[in-house]
């Protein structure tokens, strides 16, 4: 092991080890193994230049300036493409990581079979949730893309789950698929173009829908490439890293880092009844080959389902008798950053139910659907269930909602803006296309409406991502990165919080720095991945507020102040980004501080309080003390001219948790500090689980495969009991116990030695610390 | 804490190899105790994957390496998983003398076993999962236990009453735990929760905690056990209640006042409690040198006992002597700020002259009064109630909740009660139900404590405390 660990010491040049609180970001720097001992800025947001000059590599030759002229002189000597990150797909994590890769300079390729789906939203056109909006709102303080083309294409928002305390508050955007592709694909174009005017989208001049964004372009990336190309070859060298890429049509692309985000394309199949065809999403050839080649480098793959939902044609939808359920009068935002908060005219969506009817057909036709007539075995999620799914089993429920989404289409009427197709998170089926239409037709305001496609179902390979670490590099090969649905989850907002994660580490790992990881209590992306990393899951994964420990720390509210410190010192949040949020931090630290110093007696504010909280308010409490009560919020202060203006509303939100919840978040930190202390003990990598007697022999087997890096990690594989991690605990205790014992026995002895030699202590100090 | 301080590739540069300490060894020792007058049968207990193969090449005849006759033993195995250790163990029945266990354990050790640890086959036990946290601390109180109730707790402890019940209250805190974040996450699938009956629940599992929390002082008196002083003026018949009591001659009984000088003690056990009676000599002023000094310390006995026996004579009946050591008694407790309970004793009750009506007068100087005659025995029963009640015996349910309470367990009772209490407040303010989670969880991570089902540094340090591992 001592040799394999040497190695990659040398290998990876310089690590850096990484640490961050909320309120005191620092940087420590760790020895390197090469006699030079270098200490480097992290807040130089590029040190590339230095290190390359360390450590000259034959793989940095060409990234060290890209522009758009070597591009053309490399597509003319095709041989020869080099880069130093190559993301294999154009979805939600495919996206995320080549911008994240490519902003922090990394000279980064983006393949993708189709030029034209990028960022594509096949199932139903949402962003966010209860859960996945914590994601978005993390993704984007770490300076992501996913909340900003969100925030601009919304065609309604919604805050979930208000009165529920506010770490389960929830922000969902219904979205513009059509918008969201072409505004992702430009942002991505454009990392090349450092000169190009941002162009309102077309579909706003045809329409005039509203205002038109005019976000600033506050980030020029001009090093990302996109090329349409399926990738069927992972090119490995001698030493199990990644090197490349290799393509259907024999081209071959060089890069020290590669990140894979198939998607549901790999080997995938849609389903629609008993039938079924290659594809990757309807009307989209999968991509052949690349199991196969992965199965030889000994990587582990099964198969996952998941389904999509039915468009039906809007004109043919009787909306009159259906609830209505409107947009928030009061926006919200997923990304921090006030440039993209730009308002527009919202759309209504319609609920409806399913019926008697709906259930009938159903029951008599299981065994027309795939997973209960048995011909598709791969696991479907359990927490985005089928419409028969959900039939079978919620039995003794008569109903169940229906979501009739707005979907914008590209040929609609100018002006008139009418629904062309609704897609229908929740009634994702795979029956046979021709029961679909009278199943549709069963629900109230559908009965006489028209199909323009069928729900189906998708099955695709994916790779149980216990086999990656959790920086998302894989466990058997250097340099190559797993991301979004390939690893077994669900969702957009799911796929571009790896994306993100990936696409830093492949960068970082490229230019031969420490890769980063999101402790699970951290962050909801620290919690989605090490879920994924040290559960062997085998349904796909969906974010739950439920998965989060500590969500009480973990709300969207503060992703910023838990984050963005981190995209800062990362090198994705620019100065301007920076000084916006640092004033952030300072009015709701200064407001929290007036609060506890203004004093109130009596008044109309005192009347209305006790009324709102039932309690008596005494003589001169503070604004903060009154802020405490039951009921009591920051808007009865604006009523009767104690709230302060200079702050924005979100920015009161903030002020007023801190405040009102200030017990339980206190409680849940020392909660947290107890279990971290514990849970951050390391396991050591070469640990022998077998030989350990006290082990039970599931847990030997499971830790074996799964080689969790820390206690924490252990205690969340399936298989392992509470008796098995006492047992850990005690071997490592016993361990440290033992080396312990033994340094000193080697001290003691080296003092006697010396000690005849008559050496002074200080320099016996001076022995042991080299 | 955010972000790993280390690259993971780097693994844990300073750990080089981990060869686990609990290795598959066998271990074995004299498992009866040594050192008294030899017993009929000693124990020598082996426990690992060899015990069986060592045990049979020991054979029923127990032979040294040179094949000479040790013993001759009884051999009894227990085969894994259905042993103490969840290894397979085996016993050798020997005989008593500590030189044919010494012998014989020496002959096992020659064929390959290992000398165990102290506290090692509860270790493994604890480690396979066979007793949890708490059942494995009442092993060492089985062992050292003083009085039959005592080792009754301790048994109860180890079969898992109590472990059981913070078990059950552990799993109920996760199932309301399931049951609001399901709700967190998938409110339109589930039936609305019921508040009335969550609400019934915390009650309940308070209610429990509070009862648990009750018996730490019943562990407390179970380990360190009463002490009872017997105080009054001289020549009332304090030795002779002693003696009656203890069923002993312990002291000196004549009728010359002033006869016992120094304190005298005598064990006993009341409602299954081990109880310290000491006599003591009677106070009164004097000139003597060495009974002064008795009256001395029967006064510092009388401060620091548990209860504090005072025994009056019904022949004489309530004497200003009396009276002037009730105000001594109660002024030296008032100094120490003692909160021990005093006990009349009405002794010779067979020479009262009259009915003793100016008992009831004093009803209020003293915690009871009870009425006995040394001499026939006659109260001393009432005396055992009397007693009984007043250290908080009686609120042990008899044959019902036996196990015990020690301090650690009972710090995590008191945290999961307070998490309890401000649960409720939450309800009773409206808070919305994520917050509930948090004193559920905190609750939860209390119980998990006392089983060790969660591991904190405190229950590790307790575990390597307790069976001396690692050094």
């Amino acid at each position: 092991m001592a040799a394999t660990l040497s190695f990659h010491l040398t290998r990876f040049g310089s690590h850096f080890p990484l640490s961050s609180s909320r309120f005191n970001p620092r940087f420590f720097c760790k020895q390197r193994p090469q006699p030079l001992n270098c200490y480097i800025s992290l807040y130089c947001r590029f040190s590339r230049t230095l290190v390359s000059s360390l450590r000259p590599s034959p793989r940095r030759a060409f990234c060290v300036s890209a522009s758009a002229s070597q591009e053309l002189n490399n597509h003319r000597n095709a041989s020869d493409e080099r880069y130093d990150v190559i993301v294999v797909g154009g979805g939600h994590a495919g996206c995320e990581a080549a911008l994240a890769s490519a902003r922090l300079g990394a000279k980064t390729l983006l393949l993708t079979l189709n030029i034209d789906r990028i960022a594509w939203q096949p199932c139903n056109p949402a962003v966010g949730g209860p859960a996945k909006s914590q994601l978005v709102h993390e993704v984007d303080a770490l300076g992501g893309e996913i909340g900003k083309v969100a925030d601009r294409c919304y065609l309604q928002k919604r805050v979930l789950n208000v009165s529920r305390g506010p770490a389960v508050r929830a922000l969902r955007a219904q979205t513009d698929k059509r918008e969201y592709a072409s505004e992702m694909k430009k942002i991505v174009e454009r990392q090349w173009v450092e000169t190009q005017i941002f162009d309102p989208p077309k579909i706003y001049k045809d329409f005039g829908l509203g205002s038109i964004p005019r976000a600033k372009s506050i980030s020029n990336t001009p090093n990302l490439s996109i090329r349409e190309a399926m990738v069927t070859e992972i090119l490995v060298g001698k030493n199990d890293n990644v090197e490349g890429v290799h393509t259907f049509f024999g081209m071959k692309f060089y890069a020290p880092s590669v990140v894979l985000t198939t998607g549901t394309f790999m080997s995938g199949k849609i389903w629609v009844g008993r039938t079924c065809m290659p594809a990757g999403r309807a009307g989209e050839s999968s991509s052949q080959g690349l199991t196969e080649n992965l199965q030889q480098f000994g990587f582990e793959t099964d198969r996952l389902k998941t389904g999509t939902p039915a468009r039906v044609d809007s004109r043919t939808v009787d909306f009159s008798g259906l609830e209505p359920q409107h947009g928030d009068e009061e926006i919200s935002w997923f990304s921090f950053d006030p440039n993209y908060h730009i308002e527009r005219e919202q759309m209504c969506c319609y609920l409806t139910r399913t019926t008697k009817r709906t259930h009938q057909l159903i029951k008599e036709n299981l065994h027309e659907t795939p997973t209960y007539g048995g011909w598709v075995e791969a696991k479907g999620p359990r927490y985005c269930p089928s419409i028969e799914d959900k039939i079978v089993r919620f039995q003794d429920k008569e109903s169940h909602q229906i979501f009739l989404e707005p979907e914008v289409g590209v040929c609609l009427n100018s002006m008139c803006r009418v629904l062309s197709d609704n897609g229908f998170p929740g009634f994702s089926t795979g029956l046979p296309e021709q029961l679909q239409l009278p199943l549709l037709r069963t629900l109230p305001g559908l009965e006489n409406c028209s199909m323009l496609r069928p729900a189906y179902a998708v099955e695709y390979d994916y790779l149980p991502a216990h086999q990656c670490f959790r920086s998302l590099m894989t466990k058997k090969i250097e340099g190559l990165f797993f991301s979004g649905q390939i690893n077994g989850t669900t969702g957009y907002e799911e796929a571009a919080a790896q994306g993100i994660v990936s696409g830093i580490n492949a960068a970082r790992h490229s230019d031969g720095k420490s890769l980063i990881v999101l402790e699970r209590e951290s962050s909801y992306i620290g919690t989605l991945i090490d879920d994924l990393v040290t559960k062997d899951l085998r349904e796909p994964y969906r974010m739950l507020t439920s998965r989060s420990e500590h969500r009480l720390l973990l709300r969207s509210d503060n992703a910023d102040s838990r984050l963005t410190p981190l995209g800062r010192e990362i090198g994705l949040i620019d100065d301007m980004r920076w000084n916006t949020y640092k004033d952030k931090q300072a009015r709701i630290s200064e407001e929290k501080k007036r609060l506890k110093t203004v004093r109130v007696s009596g008044g109309n504010l005192a009347v209305e309080i006790t009324e709102v909280s039932g309690q008596p308010v005494k003589e001169s409490s503070t604004l903060e003390n009154l802020l405490k009560k039951p009921h009591v919020q920051y808007k009865i202060f604006d009523k009767h001219g104690f709230g302060n203006d200079l702050l924005s509303r979100v920015e009161k939100e903030c002020v007023e948790i801190d405040i009102k919840y200030e017990g339980f978040i206190i409680r849940q930190q020392s909660q947290l500090q107890q279990m971290v202390h514990q849970q951050h003990r390391r396991l050591p990598e070469d640990f022998d689980y077998y030989a350990m007697t006290t082990l039970s022999h599931e847990a030997r087997e499971k830790l074996s495969k799964v080689r969790p890096q820390t206690i924490g990690q252990a205690s969340r594989v399936g298989g392992v009991s509470p008796a098995d991690i006492t047992a850990l605990l005690i071997i490592l205790e016993s361990n440290r116990r033992r080396a312990q014992e033994q340094r000193r026995h080697q001290l003691l002895t080296s003092v006697m030695v010396n000690g005849g030699q008559e050496v002074s202590g200080t320099h016996i100090k001076e022995a042991t610390n080299t | 804490m955010l972000v790993l301080k280390k690259d993971e590739r780097l693994g844990n540069g300073e750990v080089s190899c981990a060869e686990p300490v609990l290795s598959s060894s066998t271990i074995a020792a004299i498992v009866t105790s040594l050192g008294g007058p030899p017993g009929a049968v000693g124990i020598i207990r082996l426990s690992g994957p060899s015990a069986v193969s060592i045990a049979a090449r020991l054979s029923m005849v127990v032979l040294d390496s040179h094949g000479n006759v040790i013993d001759e033993v009884l051999v009894v195995p227990m085969l894994s998983p259905k042993s103490y250790t969840r290894e397979d163990v085996v016993e050798l029945q020997c005989h008593g003398s500590e030189v044919c266990l010494r012998r014989v354990l020496r002959a096992c050790l020659d064929a390959g076993a290992r000398l165990a640890d102290p506290g090692e086959f509860t270790l493994r036990a604890f480690l396979n999962g066979r007793l949890d946290l708490s059942q494995a601390e009442n092993v060492g109180k089985l062992i050292s236990a003083k009085s039959t109730a005592a080792a009754d707790a301790a048994l109860a402890g180890i079969q898992g009453g109590f472990s059981s019940m913070v078990k059950s209250l552990r799993a109920q805190c996760i199932e309301l735990l399931t049951e609001i974040e399901a709700r967190l996450d998938f409110d339109d699938e589930m039936p609305p929760l019921d508040f009335n009956l969550v609400i019934d629940k915390i009650h309940k599992m308070l209610q429990e905690v509070d009862n648990a929390l009750e018996t730490a002082n019943y562990d407390k008196l179970l380990q360190s056990g009463v002490q009872i002083a017997i105080v009054g003026r001289p020549n009332v018949g304090k030795s002779s209640l002693l003696n009656a009591w203890s069923k002993s001659e312990r002291a000196i009984v004549t009728n010359i006042a002033g006869t016992t000088r120094d304190i005298v003690e005598a064990n006993i056990s009341v409602g299954g409690i081990p109880v310290t009676l000491l006599d003591t000599a009677g106070i009164r002023d004097t000139d003597d040198v060495v009974e002064k000094i008795g009256v001395e310390r029967s006064e510092a006995v009388a401060t620091s006992a548990d209860v504090v026996v005072m025994a009056v004579s019904a022949a004489d009946g309530w004497t200003s002597e009396d009276e002037r050591l009730l105000e001594r008694i109660q002024s030296n407790k008032s100094a120490s700020s003692s909160t021990s309970p005093v006990v009349l004793v009405v002794n010779k009750i067979d020479c009262a002259s009259s009915s003793c009506e100016w008992v009831d007068a004093l009803s209020c100087s003293f915690n009871k009064h009870v009425f006995t005659c040394a001499v026939t025995g006659q109260g001393l029963s009432d005396l055992e109630s009397a007693i009984v009640e007043l250290v908080g015996l009686d609120k042990i349910p008899a044959g019902g909740r036996k196990w015990t309470v020690n301090q650690r367990q009972c710090e995590q009772l008191v945290r999961a009660r307070e998490a309890f209490l401000r649960l409720q407040s939450s309800i009773e303010e409206e808070i919305p139900l994520d917050f509930w989670t948090i004193d559920l969880r905190e609750a939860a991570l209390a119980l998990g404590q006392i089983s060790g089902e969660d591991i904190s540094e405190e229950v590790l340090s307790n575990i390597f405390g307790k069976f001396c591992i690692g050094k």
